[in-house]
């Protein structure tokens, strides 16, 4: 059992932008523990990707072909791995952790009997053995994990732990890819995938706001976000905010922002009552200048921010409005 | 239809964290605690589904004695009885308590099985995937809202960017409920009265007969590396401060 296996994901055609992040942590870890390193990717009509994923250096890669790959379900993704799992026995086999992923690879671990270490932010190699390093509590600490016994080893890689641009290109050529046709049965997909749609159109871009000002749970109440609507005018901002703010219905779900909301990078962002969870960070850290108001010192989103006041927000913010009026 | 929700007992939101001795785990004999949050949704989806399919909800919890504070909850808000699983905190594997709850629900043959999308504490977001496999059940996870249709059940899942897609199934069938889908009922007094004399069934977890795959070494605060600017003092000072660095050193506003 050898090799670092990368299963990468693609949809119509097209590599997901977190594959490339998984393919270079197979190359990492597979150059550090001196292992071979593949990929794989599952679909039908899989030419052209095949052509993407043969551009990185991979020691093979292997395009799973099948009519019954065409539209997701987990059913057959787990079928047609395992079979390439068995077949080629890589020891370890790394994901992007991205929703497809939460949804089949938890089971395709467990159908060989692995437990997959899911949503990794670090990896260290030492005496040839991996340490993965993922988050408890919501990014409030961190927890070093091990494999045992034998392999293959399952992992998925958290969304920006790995850079894509760090993954290496094939010196000339392309690298040698082998087309692959699991066996499958129609009759043992259980579940029938209708059409994807989209809910609301967004009236707000908030990616063309150079201010933001994001408000979170720490807020307590609806009537409270008036304030924040105040910090936002004050500074000529747009207002913005986590999850439960638009679950709740306190702001439009075209306000929220994160891996299931806008993905914005403004001058400055400025979080609110915001613990900072990896789904809001990936949606907010690429902008410029972040600051950050949260009166609890370990919250998770004073890692992003550029400036921080720990405090209680009911006093830091009109203090801030105040501020700025000077 | 007999509806099996799968709910956790996990540190209050606001909880301040420190490592324990053995460095595995947390301090966690004076926290309070309370319902993992996506497991609160799943529990509301059971409730609804019960409302419109009929049948009945039983609520599944693996944890300490102190969970059953936790199961009385879920009991008051409408669950019609519950199985206790009985083990020491959560921390184990995925996979592990994945067949201690199919072995616990191998009398029970429920129709579906509803977990949330993942815990709060540990964030392994497996437990219903895995779970699935281990009973047999097909699944779909991120779901936002159940309908029955003819042959089984259609269901909202939550895709990236926005998208979303409905899924159809046969049952039996386990769904991983994304939170904030619904509104969350509060419990009557009247439910939490009548919580008192419904059925806990108490299990035994199983000492793991399988070698496990994955070892968790240790737990730790993250260590602090990017260099980040914290202002001190009261509000006003706090806010002035900021405010300079913004418009002189950051030049954002
Ligand atoms: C698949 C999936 C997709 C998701 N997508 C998104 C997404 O797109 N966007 C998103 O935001 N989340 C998303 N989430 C949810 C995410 O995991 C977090 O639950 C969410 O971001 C938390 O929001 P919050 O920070 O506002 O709330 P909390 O985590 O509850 O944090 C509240 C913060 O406020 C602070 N606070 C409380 N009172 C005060 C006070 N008086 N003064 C100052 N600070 C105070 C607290 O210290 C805490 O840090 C997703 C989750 C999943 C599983």
């Amino acid at each position: 059992m050898t090799g670092v296996l990368a299963v990468l994901e693609q949809f119509e055609g097209k590599l997901h932008g977190m594959s490339y992040e998984a393919l270079a942590a197979a190359q990492q870890i597979g150059a550090e523990l001196g292992q071979p390193v593949y990929a794989a990717v599952a679909g039908a009509g899989l030419q052209q990707v095949a052509a993407a994923v043969a551009a990185y250096r991979l020691d093979k890669v292997h395009v799973v072909e099948h009519g019954l790959l065409a539209d997701y379900t987990a059913d057959a993704y787990t079928a047609a791995l395992k079979q390439l799992i068995e077949l080629h026995r890589p020891a370890y086999v790394i994901f992007p952790h991205t929703y497809q992923v939460r949804d089949f690879a938890p089971a395709l671990a467990a159908s060989l009997g692995r437990v997959l270490v899911s949503d990794v932010i670090a990896h260290r190699v030492e005496n040839g053995a991996l340490t993965l390093v993922r988050q408890l509590f919501q990014g409030k600490m961190n927890a070093d994990v091990r494999f045992e016994g034998d392999g293959p080893h399952f992992a998925s890689v958290q969304a920006g732990a790995f850079r894509s641009e760090n993954a290496i290109k094939a010196e000339s050529g392309g690298s040698a890819t082998e087309v692959v046709t699991p066996v499958l049965e129609a009759s043992r997909i259980r579940t029938k995938p209708l059409e994807r749609f989209r809910e609301s159109q967004r009236a707000v871009d908030l990616t063309a706001a150079e201010r933001i000002v994001s408000v979170g749970r720490g807020i307590r109440e609806v009537g409270n976000i008036a304030l924040i609507e105040q910090l936002a005018e004050a500074m000529g901002a747009e207002l913005a905010a986590s999850r439960p703010i638009c679950d709740n219905g306190w702001l439009p779900m075209e306000r929220q922002v994160g891996s299931s909301g806008q993905t914005v990078a403004p001058k400055l962002y400025v979080a609110v009552g915001i613990s900072g969870a990896i789904q809001h960070l990936v949606g907010m850290k690429g902008s410029k200048t972040i600051v950050a108001i949260n009166k609890d010192p370990e919250a998770p989103i004073f890692e992003a921010a550029d400036y921080g006041i720990v405090g209680d927000l009911f006093q830091v913010v009109p203090a801030l409005i105040e501020a700025l009026k000077k | 239809m007999k509806i099996v929700v799968a709910i956790k007992q996990v540190p209050a939101r606001d909880s301040l964290l420190k490592v324990d001795k053995s460095g595995t785990w947390i301090e966690d004999a004076d926290l309070s605690w309370e319902i993992n949050e996506p497991d609160a949704y799943a529990l509301e989806a059971g409730l609804q589904l019960r409302e419109s399919a009929g049948g009945e909800v039983v609520v599944l919890c693996a944890g300490p004695d102190r969970a059953t504070q936790t199961i009385r909850e879920a009991l008051a808000k409408g669950a019609d009885r519950a199985i206790h699983i009985e083990m020491s905190h959560g921390a184990s594997d995925p996979l592990a308590l994945a067949r201690t709850m199919a072995k616990a629900l191998e009398t029970e043959k429920p129709d579906v099985v509803l977990t949330g999308l993942q815990s709060d504490d540990l964030g392994y977001g497996q437990t219903g995937v895995v779970l699935a496999e281990v009973m047999g059940y097909p699944h779909a996870t991120l779901v936002m809202s159940v309908e029955t249709v003819s042959g089984g059940i259609r269901v909202k899942r939550e895709l990236e960017d926005g998208w979303f897609q409905h899924v159809e199934m046969p049952l039996p069938a386990l769904l991983t409920i994304q939170s904030g889908a619904a509104k969350l009922r509060y419990a009557t007094l009247m439910g939490i009265k009548k919580a008192k004399s419904k059925e806990i069934r108490r299990v035994e977890a199983e000492t793991a007969s399988a070698a496990p795959s994955v070892r968790l070494e240790r737990i730790y605060l993250p260590q602090k590396t990017k260099r980040s600017q914290i202002f001190e003092g009261t509000p006003q000072e706090t806010a002035r401060q900021l405010v300079e660095k913004l418009r002189f050193e950051a030049r954002v506003i």
